[in-house]
């Protein structure tokens, strides 16, 4: 085995020896967020790097959150059922919204206003059914006695780093499937000429919707993870448009197009968070927004690769020995604007 | 092979094109041609699926394919190059063609897709080096790309849509022989849709002429080149120089 088959394995064995040799209670909060996070960015990315960018995973992910507390608190339905069906209420949601969208070629940023209002409808549901939601004060999931498998409720931190490691790892391996499959090509190909992709062949509205699903899938499964973990959720936590923009944000500074580019874009975000909430208590609250918005700003114009996808774009073009195919899917805009005016 | 009747397409009060039929026999290559505008790429459109008809019938092997889309037409056996190519920047030369090879034969196996890949580049003379990068290709090779992802497909009836513009002569030639090579030694039918008569009237079999999203001529190409009205509408004060070019490619 070469380093780079071996790598993995040891940061794998590293990440989960973590909680048994440190067990400080901040630091593996800390670390269960960056690790929930990092699942939910890289759901978002998973139809993010095709070009499809989405507004609505705010929705996706308060869906996720809201239906598997709400299932619990009032049917008494564990969340051990409770998450798929929060899973595939999104993904319903998902058909309903996508669907038409690319069944009638609605992209670019059409799609993306269209997206906006999901994460918009979704928000304005909660705080509409506030009986049952909590509105904007937030929701809490009726407390069991000490840790219950079956509520899917643990008061050890160390249980909580280790189901969020498992899920985070399950949400990488997603993305290297999808990545190795010939969606991959097809989705790349609609992301750059809709009517090129199908003229070979590619069957353009279904894999959009496919690629979509499984993101929104990923997404209320990372939203219905953050309510088990917090116990606590509400509206601007895990719903609406500011979390949706949160993720875009993430993803752009971590590396849209790299396998652990939203991982380290999490970990950017929360240690961002985290500081400004030490360093300036609550002085500071919403100022991690503002250094979001500008942050963003000055990626998209020097970086749009992020963090994670120019170094290693750095690192390639210095072995400069093996040929561009690790890292296939880069933005190419020039191109893709090229292609559009001779249409 | 392939029955056209009464095909109608209307883009508002516009009609691009009106009520043209035509026929294409196995194993033939049918040159379609006329004056920009004329509802060339229009009926390539409908052919392949892009947008529907408003009205008429296209049967391909006896059964009806107007207003399927792009990709069932596609897993039936019609394939079609762009006029202006566009390849797929994102992928390599290689994966372009896998790509079409997958989804144009209805996501047989990767395997087949790779293996089809592999024939269709060789068979258009593009290098099967699995990393050989899009960027590097001139307009030949662009062309030729476009080209290996129609044959990728596998398909029965190859729409080409040629337009040899951008090439010098001996480009030219060489992608019309090119087309020919295709229909003798893959079986592939072949409807070529050109602007440029001289190149195109020594390869095919027959010829239609279009003009004004009308049919005006068909057939041989030496009686559509000697038809007086596609002289009139079509070849303008060039006919002479076309027809001498005609008989001299025909021996």
């Amino acid at each position: 085995m070469t380093a780079r088959q071996i790598a993995p394995w040891i940061a794998g064995a590293a990440l989960i020896a973590v909680p048994f040799v440190h067990r400080d209670a901040y630091h593996l909060h800390i670390l269960i967020l960056i690790l929930i996070w990092a699942f939910a960015y890289t759901s978002w990315s998973m139809m993010g790097r095709f070009g499809l960018v989405s507004l609505g995973h705010g929705g996706f992910m308060g869906v996720g959150a809201y239906v598997t507390a709400l299932l619990w608190n009032h049917l008494g339905v564990s969340p051990w059922l409770g998450i798929p069906l929060a899973m595939l209420a999104a993904a319903v949601l998902a058909v309903i919204v996508a669907y038409p969208c690319f069944r009638f070629r609605i992209t670019g940023h059409y799609f993306v206003l269209v997206t906006l209002a999901l994460s918009g409808i979704v928000l304005q549901v909660i705080t509409a059914t506030r009986n049952y939601t909590g509105g904007s004060l937030g929701y809490t999931p009726d407390r069991t006695r000490g840790s219950q498998l079956w509520a899917l409720q643990f008061d050890d931190k160390a249980v909580w780093y280790l189901i969020a490691l498992g899920i985070w790892a399950a949400g990488l391996l997603v993305w290297r499937w999808v990545d190795r499959s010939m969606d991959r090509y097809a989705l790349e190909a609609i992301s750059e000429d809709e009517d090129a992709a199908a003229a070979a062949g590619v069957n353009v509205t279904w894999e959009k919707l496919k690629i979509t699903v499984i993101s929104a899938l990923m997404t209320a499964l990372a939203g219905a993870l953050y309510c088990q973990y917090q116990m606590f959720i509400s509206p601007d936590t895990v719903s609406g448009i500011a979390i949706s923009l949160q993720m875009v944000f993430a993803v752009i500074v971590g590396g849209l197009y790299v396998m652990l580019g939203p991982t380290v874009g999490a970990i950017i975000t929360i240690m961002l968070a985290e500081v400004l909430r030490i360093g300036f208590g609550t002085k500071a609250v919403g100022w991690d927004n503002l250094v979001y918005g500008v942050l963003l700003v000055v990626f998209i114009i020097f970086l749009p690769k992020g963090i994670l996808g120019s170094i290693l774009d750095r690192l390639k073009t210095r072995r400069e020995t093996r040929a561009p195919a690790i890292l296939a899917g880069e933005p190419k805009q020039s191109t893709a604007v090229r292609a559009e005016v001779a249409r | 092979m392939l029955v056209v009747e009464g095909l109608v397409k209307r883009f508002g009060g516009f009609k691009a094109v009106n009520n043209v039929s035509f026929k294409v026999a196995r194993g033939e290559i049918l040159g379609l041609i006329g004056p920009n505008g004329s509802g060339k790429s229009t009926i390539f459109n409908m052919l392949s699926g892009t947008f529907p008809p408003t009205a008429g019938s296209i049967k391909f092997e006896g059964e009806e394919i107007a207003g399927l889309p792009p990709h069932r037409i596609i897993n039936r056996g019609i394939g079609r190059t762009f006029q202006i190519p566009r390849p797929f920047h994102r992928l390599t030369i290689f994966e372009n063609v896998a790509l079409a090879g997958y989804f144009g034969q209805g996501r047989l196996s990767r395997a087949n897709a790779e293996e089809a890949a592999e024939r269709a580049l060789a068979m258009v003379g593009l290098p099967t080096d699995r990393r050989a990068s899009v960027e590097g290709l001139g307009a030949a090779g662009l062309k030729k790309l476009e080209l290996a992802k129609a044959l990728a497909t596998a398909p029965k009836l190859l729409l080409a849509d040629e337009s040899l513009g951008g090439l010098d002569d001996n480009e030219m030639e060489q992608a019309a022989d090119m087309l020919r090579r295709i229909r003798d030694e893959l079986g592939i039918t072949i409807i070529w849709v050109e602007h440029i008569m001289g190149v195109l009237m020594r390869v095919v079999d027959r010829v239609m002429v279009l003009d004004h999203g009308e049919k005006i001529s068909e057939g041989l190409p030496a009686e559509v080149s000697s038809d007086p009205r596609v002289i009139e509408v079509y070849l303008g004060t060039d006919a002479n120089a076309v027809q001498a070019a005609v008989a001299r490619a025909r021996g």
